[in-house]
């Protein structure tokens, strides 16, 4: 095939995109419409692409693209890393009493609370109609509970008001999973856990939080005490030959 | 030593030697393969199974592609015959590849699996090195019961420590470990290695041992010294014993190779 010409980018058909954009106060600018133009356009589509068009949160697939690198990331690093699965409870019941612009407002009020709640390298996303997921990297397995206890808190003590003179103050039920360090596992069982996690919570009662017990350190401070105190008198192994990291003969 | 699930012990079969770590990243594969190549010098015929399921990197190590892989052989569309290929270094290799996420959970069906594929090599080698997984995960409890005996390689760094002793209590309480190897990697000095193995066998002595009712022993099989060459012969993708021979860290692994099979 031979070599094309330069893509002229006047010929381009960006109307229905630089609409879009616009809608979603994305500026690309009134400049020419060179490569760096068509760039920010690109940027501003793949933007528009990541996020939930009510709450602004990451979307499911913005998401799901987050989770499968961190789970790939703890799978090396070991670190320890928790999945949230948070859904309103009776959210059908704001929706048939207030109307669905109510429930509207609820979501967007539930995501600024969740956003509130995690630290800016945590990603938060509407998973599906009523349900959120946060993927919280570098979280250490012994504050799991207290972050999604948290959350759970914030959320209860936050008032929506949906109407002249109505206001209503939603629950959520939440489960959290950490992701198995050293192990290479699939984001889709990650979320698989964290579900069943979020079903015992409904389960239980809604408005609380079940995050999957962790294998407690198998080594008690007084262990590390004496595995780390100073080795100057220790005895060295007897019974064993020699060691050293120089060559012997072969027998 | 015990060794639960072991295969069949009335026919001559190789030794299996388990290398785990309790931690990543310190080095675990860089001395499975290291050793096998030092093992396969002297004579000795050599496999390495590469039993980190599912986060295999030996391939990268030995600079392999391997067209046919234990996944393949799980799955039935290979033997398991074609999937032991020669190394460089002399010595044979069984490599997980990728795909294998399906098996960081340990199901029957997994178990089954690597017990048939241990069983059926054991008799065409005199050792076996099962390269595992880091961490105690169930798979890799499960990878080094099959094993006759167990290395684990740890570091001097507190965290290297601390999870190699984890293993280790692990290893003496659920499956009956009496002696367990170590192999103090990355040493300021040569023989550092006898300090870290003495501060574990010591708080070994006063937690693990008790509590199992029994002598918990750990045997230093040596110590590999900080070397740049190890870095040098990896980003060759080449094998440190077979690369640079000369250097500290390949002249200790030659020494490790001796304790293993004087």
């Amino acid at each position: 095939m031979s070599r094309s010409a330069p893509l002229p980018l006047d010929a381009l058909q960006l109307d229905a995109a630089l609409q879009l954009l616009g809608r979603a106060g994305h500026a690309v600018g009134d400049g020419p419409r060179d490569a760096a133009w068509l760039q920010r356009v690109i940027d501003g589509l793949c933007e528009l692409s990541s996020r939930d068009a009510l709450t602004g949160l990451s979307n499911r697939r913005q998401f799901e693209l987050t989770l499968d690198r961190e789970a790939d990331r703890v799978a090396r690093s070991g670190e320890a890393a928790l999945v949230l699965l948070l859904d309103i409870d009776h959210f059908k019941r704001v929706n048939d009493t207030y109307g669905h612009a109510a429930g509207d407002l609820v979501l967007q009020a539930v995501a600024r609370a969740l956003q509130e709640c995690v630290r800016p390298m945590d990603t938060v996303a509407r998973y599906g109609g009523e349900e959120f997921a946060i993927v919280l990297p570098n979280c250490q397995t012994a504050f799991g509970q207290a972050v999604a206890e948290r959350i759970r808190r914030t959320v209860e003590s936050r008032v929506v008001t949906v109407g002249p003179g109505v206001s209503l103050a939603v629950t959520l039920s939440a489960g959290g999973a950490f992701a198995p360090p050293w192990v290479r596992s699939s984001a889709r069982l990650w979320m698989e856990r964290a579900d069943a996690q979020l079903y015992r919570a409904k389960d239980e009662g809604r408005n609380r939080t079940c995050i999957e017990p962790t294998a407690v350190s198998l080594v008690s401070a007084e262990e590390k005490s004496m595995l780390f105190a100073t080795s100057a008198s220790l005895p060295l192994l007897d019974g064993d030959p020699p060691v050293t990291a120089s060559p012997r003969e072969a027998p | 030593m015990t060794a639960p699930a072991s295969p069949d012990s009335s026919a001559p079969r190789a030794r299996i030697l388990a290398v785990t770590s309790g931690k990543g990243g310190v080095g675990k594969t860089f001395v499975s393969a290291n050793l096998a190549a030092a093992l396969a010098r002297r004579g000795l015929r050599v496999l390495v199974l590469d039993a980190d399921l599912g986060l295999a990197n030996l391939d990268v190590v030995l600079n392999l592609h391997p067209k046919v892989t234990l996944h393949d052989v799980f799955t039935g569309q290979a033997t398991l015959a074609q999937a032991v290929l020669p190394a460089p270094g002399g010595f044979s290799v069984l490599l997980a590849g990728s795909g294998l996420v399906e098996y960081s959970r340990l199901t029957p069906e997994v178990r089954d699996q690597l017990l048939e594929v241990i069983q059926t090599v054991t008799p065409r080698f005199d050792i076996v090195l099962l390269d595992t997984g880091a961490g105690i995960s169930e798979v890799v409890l499960y990878t080094v019961s099959l094993a006759d005996e167990v290395l684990i390689v740890v570091t001097p760094e507190p965290t290297s420590m601390t999870d190699a002793y984890a293993t280790i209590k692990v290893l003496a309480t659920q499956q009956s470990r009496r002696e367990i190897r170590l192999v103090v990697n990355q040493v300021a000095r040569a023989g550092d290695g006898r300090g870290v193995a003495a501060q574990l066998q010591q708080v070994v002595d006063r937690f693990v041992g008790p509590s199992v009712g029994e002598p918990v022993k750990l045997a230093l099989l040596g110590d590999v010294p900080t070397d740049a060459s190890v870095r040098d012969a990896v980003k060759k993708r080449q094998l440190l014993v077979e690369a640079l021979p000369g250097s500290p860290a390949a002249q200790a692994v030659a020494a490790l190779a001796l304790r293993v099979s004087p």
